[in-house]
């Protein structure tokens, strides 16, 4: 009890303490953090997986939803949606997706484009 | 009439007023918004730590829980998910404290029991987060978050009981 309060700066076991969480600190931010890039995309329209595609290839892909069809490039590990029929365009603003988990919907042509992994990542549209 | 007393012994008193303290800490803390909820200094547990190395581990879980108790009833948190999250991360933090103060003291001083009870601090209270509030694997996005807020004001609390108790 005595050698506590004596103490007046941080001891040798103490900065053992700090490094160590701080190590602990750093591996948590790089294992929960950072997104794998991706490797497969999984389109859906409406409530039905239309399909998955292999990210690593370039193609162009036509869906077909209630406003007319939507037209999805994907090339070399990324993708985008290209051209819309729906009124907003948010979907073709946002732009291309590469990272595991990033999600791109187009709401008024009920179409999604879902970017998936080696290891599936939180999945933001059941969220 | 009857009198009711209760006899009480000089350290009682000297705990109560501890334990008021760390309530005043506690409620003033509550004032400050977080960018987080849960985020928050815990300048409370500095309080705790000192009951620790004065006092023993028995009087800082009676001082802690005490807090958490009387805090949440001045605050209105009785028995809701703050005071669920508050008592677990408490109880969380006085095992880790309890096991650490077994640690030779020649090497570690209070700092080091201030950052493993911060750690685990956190920890119980994710854990209730995602067993019961959140029961959702999104909720580790967090834990990096919670960890850096815990070494940082785990380290600082552990600074400022040092001082405090060279006075």
């Amino acid at each position: 009890m005595i050698n506590f309060k004596r103490a007046s700066k941080p001891l040798l076991g103490d900065w053992f303490v700090i490094i160590a969480s701080l190590m602990v600190t750093i591996y948590l931010f790089q294992t929960l953090w950072t997104s794998a890039p991706a490797s497969q995309l999984q389109i859906r329209q409406a409530d039905k997986i239309m399909g998955t595609y292999d990210l690593n290839q370039t193609r162009e892909l036509q869906i077909h939803g209630p406003l007319g069809d939507s037209h999805i490039s994907i090339h070399q590990g990324r993708v985008r949606f290209k051209q819309s029929p729906c009124t907003n365009q948010y979907c073709v603003h946002q732009g291309w997706l590469e990272r595991a988990g990033q999600v791109a919907i187009c709401l008024p042509n009920q179409i999604s484009l879902q970017l998936i992994g080696e290891k599936k990542p939180y999945d933001s549209l059941n969220y | 009439m009857n009198k009711i007393s209760i006899k009480t012994s000089k350290e009682d008193h000297h705990i109560a007023k501890l334990t008021a303290v760390a309530i005043g800490l506690h409620v003033l803390e509550a004032l400050f918004p977080s960018p987080l909820p849960g985020v928050k200094p815990g300048l409370a547990n500095i309080i705790t730590l000192y009951v620790l190395i004065q006092y023993g581990v028995n009087t800082a879980a009676w001082v802690s829980i005490l807090r958490v108790f009387a805090s949440s009833l001045l605050l209105g948190h009785f028995l809701s998910p703050a005071f669920v999250l508050s008592l677990s991360g408490a109880l969380f933090s006085l095992a880790a404290l309890w096991l650490a103060q077994h640690l030779p003291r020649q090497y570690f001083s209070v700092i080091t029991l201030s950052i493993l009870a911060a750690f685990a601090h956190i920890a119980g209270q994710l854990l209730i987060v995602r067993l019961w509030l959140i029961p959702h694997v999104g909720v580790s996005y967090l834990i990096p978050i919670f960890a850096l807020a815990a070494l940082v004001f785990g380290f600082v609390n552990g600074v400022i009981c040092l001082r405090l108790m060279q006075k």
